[in-house]
């Protein structure tokens, strides 16, 4: 479908600092908010013409509050839980009119979601949107709740945080269910790409982006993204926070294509204890207390377990 | 921004500006302002990458500054500043100081 | 330029709007089946499946979906099209306001049928009623002509700069969906020539001039965002009557607001929807006989409602019955509430309210009947004994 394909920018920093931001300052995201450095990194990777579609959530209201917007690129959003098929309708059209000659650009298609409208209310559209094969991207920005609404659980939520759904209580500890494994979903909807992506790996966030997008099918990329205010943490450590997601293998950074499951990212002996990303977040601060000490066990089991079948899938994948 | 009648409305809420969220000025925001301690810069560019506000200038692939207008002083930039020998290129202080 | 003629077929409701829509030849369809406006879809796919179409199917996983994906392809910049009923139609209710706020001309065929609970497939206008508040232009279609030539027009009345509104033009399930009756088709090329091409405002796709679509908007902006729909809505009327009379003029089928079946005279009058237009037609044939000045007012363009003209046409009426084929539980039925505000300035005629034929429950000819008498009865001792009342139920 490309006609000519004109250089990537190298994915060095210099390289890419010659290009504009086309999401700009003056959105309302929080101070320290993970998920407009995610979309500012993305947009930065891609050199073709791209065509957002945007679920409501944190990202949507705070870059686009009439009348102003921080999206340079044609960007729209329409609902909740509609992000993928909003994207569908737009990436047919463009197709349609492809076809009859009315339109002549490349141009590329990306959905843009919370774990909220991702994981949840989304779901179902993304997992048509994913079956029916188009050619689109869609993105979730990770931050393991609904934070726009004010930190309501979400299926992203990991086991033991603390939400305003499901408070820590006298009865209660927190989300009593372990997290949905998307990404694995994804994969298992035989996507034609599908990776887990964090923004402290820039390079590697950029690498994915652009893989993603040159995939000939849909593709989907489950990013983590620290929320200060949700995670109780600081506004600087949201950074500190995605990279310390992906040591304790809470949020492994893998690829699956073709049926190959690849892990970007083994820390191997120097695997952290999960413990060192809870710390920092007040959301898990019971968690500390005496008492709670099998909720720790239980989260460092489930972490160990997943990334224990996470390299069975890439060990059994490479014969 | 004056606020437009229902008449002068872009058709459908269209917002047709790209980009004019630039004109809005987040930089009140800030309690904590950071400082850039050029000897101490070996400019990686983490800075100008990991902001979420496009608050880091720069020019000829060489940080420059910040944009105060919209730097909304969450010291991301801070702390993932590798600085020199231990020295920080970027530290954060109170705003009006 | 003469009346063009073509040769009678016999088709079924659905068939005839298939036949529309591939003639029409959307750039996009996103459709979920549902009964009874699956055979819409059929018809429709089995036209892309031989080639007889350009358009683009999106066999979504759902009427949500149907409807979120219609808005990004038309606001990304092509024609739109969508069959749906019932619960598909309530499915979506989120969506039907944002295609009308985004200023969407999307067409909708729908197909009515009854809103669960209970589930019922049959034909009845709670999910039309049930949507009349969602920004979209409504057309009400009598039978399987009706519903085609609406068809037809959906999109010059849609996309007209003056509106810029999605449209849906409704049929009865099953009574109009699913019998055969005559009519005739327009031939492609008139078609074509009548509906012409698409002119896009502001797609998505014009990339060179990139814009945000579906802002948050506060209480500073919102008021004044759905100020400028109303005053699209309030443009549609005209542009109803423009294009139904050049409609006329080049088809030979004459549309208007409302049908006034023996009106002008009437003293006794029911207003109906759809296919019970018809019983109801035959019937006041048959009163007309024995004396009685019966009338039928059949609304065309439920939304926006021709307050105005409809007042004008009932107020010499000494009584009128307001058939609904849906209820508004908690007030009268929905059409008796716009024909009371229709009829609110005028001195005029005794106003009584029927629900009938719901889950699609047949209005027989004997049922038409005991309503024309009953509203003769109000026309002479102007007594009402009871305003909204169930009819056609074993009590």
């Amino acid at each position: 479908m490309t006609t000519t394909t004109p250089e990537k920018t190298p994915l060095t920093l210099k390289s890419l600092s010659h290009k504009k931001d086309l999401l700009t300052g003056g959105h309302r995201m929080c101070s320290g908010c993970g998920a407009p450095t995610i979309v500012r990194q993305m947009l930065l990777a891609i050199d073709e013409p791209v065509v957002i579609a945007n679920a409501t959530g944190c990202l949507e209201v705070s870059t686009c509050l009439f009348p102003y917007t921080a999206w340079k690129v044609p960007w729209m959003h329409s609902a909740f839980e509609n992000a993928a098929a909003t994207a569908s309708g737009i990436e047919t059209m463009y197709r349609a009119l492809r076809k009859k000659g009315k339109i002549k650009k490349d141009m590329k298609f990306i959905a843009i979601g919370g774990d909220g409208g991702t994981y949840d209310i989304g779901f179902q559209a993304l997992s048509g949107a994913m079956e029916r094969g188009h050619q689109l991207l869609y993105v979730c920005y990770d931050n393991g709740a609904y934070m726009n609404t004010g930190i309501q659980r979400s299926s992203a939520t990991p086991f033991g945080a603390d939400t305003t759904t499901q408070p820590v209580g006298s009865l209660v500890k927190g989300k009593s269910q372990r997290r949905k494994d998307l990404t694995r979903i994804m994969a298992a909807h035989n996507v034609a790409y599908a990776a887990q992506a964090s923004p402290h790996n820039w390079k590697d966030l950029m690498t994915k982006t652009r893989k993603a997008l040159a995939t000939n099918g849909p593709a989907y990329m489950g990013i983590v993204s620290p929320c200060n205010r949700g995670w109780r943490s600081q506004t600087n450590d949201s950074i500190l926070l995605s990279r310390l997601a992906v040591e304790t293998c809470y949020w492994p950074l893998y690829e699956v294509q073709d049926g190959k499951w690849t892990i970007n990212y083994d820390p191997k002996d120097k695997k952290k204890p999960i413990t060192d990303w809870l710390k920092p977040q007040g959301r898990f601060k019971h968690l500390f207390a005496p008492g709670n000490e099998a909720m720790l066990e239980k989260i460092q089991k489930i972490v160990d377990d997943d990334w224990a079948s996470l390299k069975k899938l890439q060990e059994m994948s490479k014969s | 921004m004056k606020l437009k009648n229902w008449k002068e409305l872009p058709h459908a809420g269209t917002i047709l500006e790209a980009g004019n969220a630039n004109e809005y000025t987040t930089g009140s925001w800030r309690s904590l302002k950071p400082r850039w301690i050029e000897e101490n810069c070996i400019q990686c560019l983490f800075c100008w990458i990991y902001c979420p506000d496009s608050a880091v200038m720069t020019k000829d692939e060489k940080m420059t500054g910040f944009d105060y207008d919209h730097c909304k002083g969450c010291g991301v930039c801070a702390m993932e500043c590798p600085g020199k020998k231990g020295n920080k290129a970027i530290v954060m202080e109170e705003e009006g100081k | 330029m003469g009346v063009t003629t073509t040769k009678i077929v016999a088709v079924t409701g659905n068939q005839a709007v298939a036949e529309a829509l591939r003639q029409l030849n959307p750039d996009v369809m996103p459709a979920y089946p549902i009964t009874p406006s699956t055979g819409i879809m059929e018809s429709f796919t089995s036209f892309v499946s031989n080639g007889k179409v350009d358009t683009e199917m999106i066999l979504v996983e759902s009427e949500h979906s149907a409807m979120s994906a219609g808005i990004g392809a038309s606001a990304a910049g092509g024609r739109v099209a969508t069959a749906t009923s019932a619960q598909g139609l309530a499915l979506m209710w989120e969506m039907l306001h944002i295609a009308s706020g985004y200023r969407l001309p999307i067409l909708m065929a729908l197909v009515n049928r009854a809103l669960s609970a209970p589930l019922n497939i049959h034909g009845d206008h709670s999910d039309g009623m049930g949507s009349r508040d969602t920004g979209w232009i409504q057309l009400y279609s009598e039978n399987a002509q009706e519903a085609y030539d609406n068809t037809i027009m959906a999109y010059r009345i849609a996309e007209h700069k003056d509106v810029r509104l999605p449209i849906m033009v409704c049929q009865d399930g099953f009574i109009t969906s699913h019998s055969i009756e005559s009519m005739q088709y327009i031939p492609d090329g008139d078609v074509k020539k009548f509906v012409g091409e698409y002119l896009a405002i502001d797609p998505l796709l014009d990339i060179d001039n990139p814009k945000s679509i579906g802002a948050l908007v506060l209480t500073d902006y919102y008021m004044e965002h759905k100020r400028a729909q109303h005053e699209a809505m309030l443009n549609v009327k005209k542009v109803v009557q423009d294009v139904s009379a050049e409609f006329a003029k080049l088809f030979g089928r004459k549309y208007e607001l409302f049908e006034s079946y023996r009106l002008e005279d009437a003293e006794v009058v029911l207003v109906a929807l759809n296919s019970a237009a018809g019983t109801i037609k035959d019937e006041v044939d048959r009163y007309r006989e024995k004396g009685v000045k019966a009338g039928l007012l059949k609304p065309r363009m439920f939304r926006p409602f021709p307050y105005e003209e409809v007042g004008a046409a009932l107020r010499n009426a000494k009584a009128v019955c307001v058939m609904d084929r849906a209820d508004s539980f908690g007030g009268y039925g929905p059409m008796f509430m716009e024909i009371a505000s229709a009829l609110y300035p005028h001195k005029g005629p005794f106003l009584f309210n029927k629900i009938y034929g719901l889950g699609g429950r047949d209005l027989m000819p004997l049922d038409v009947d005991k309503v024309i008498d009953e509203t003769i009865e109000v026309a002479k001792t102007g007594k009402v004994k009871m305003v909204k009342e169930y009819i056609t139920v074993r009590n």
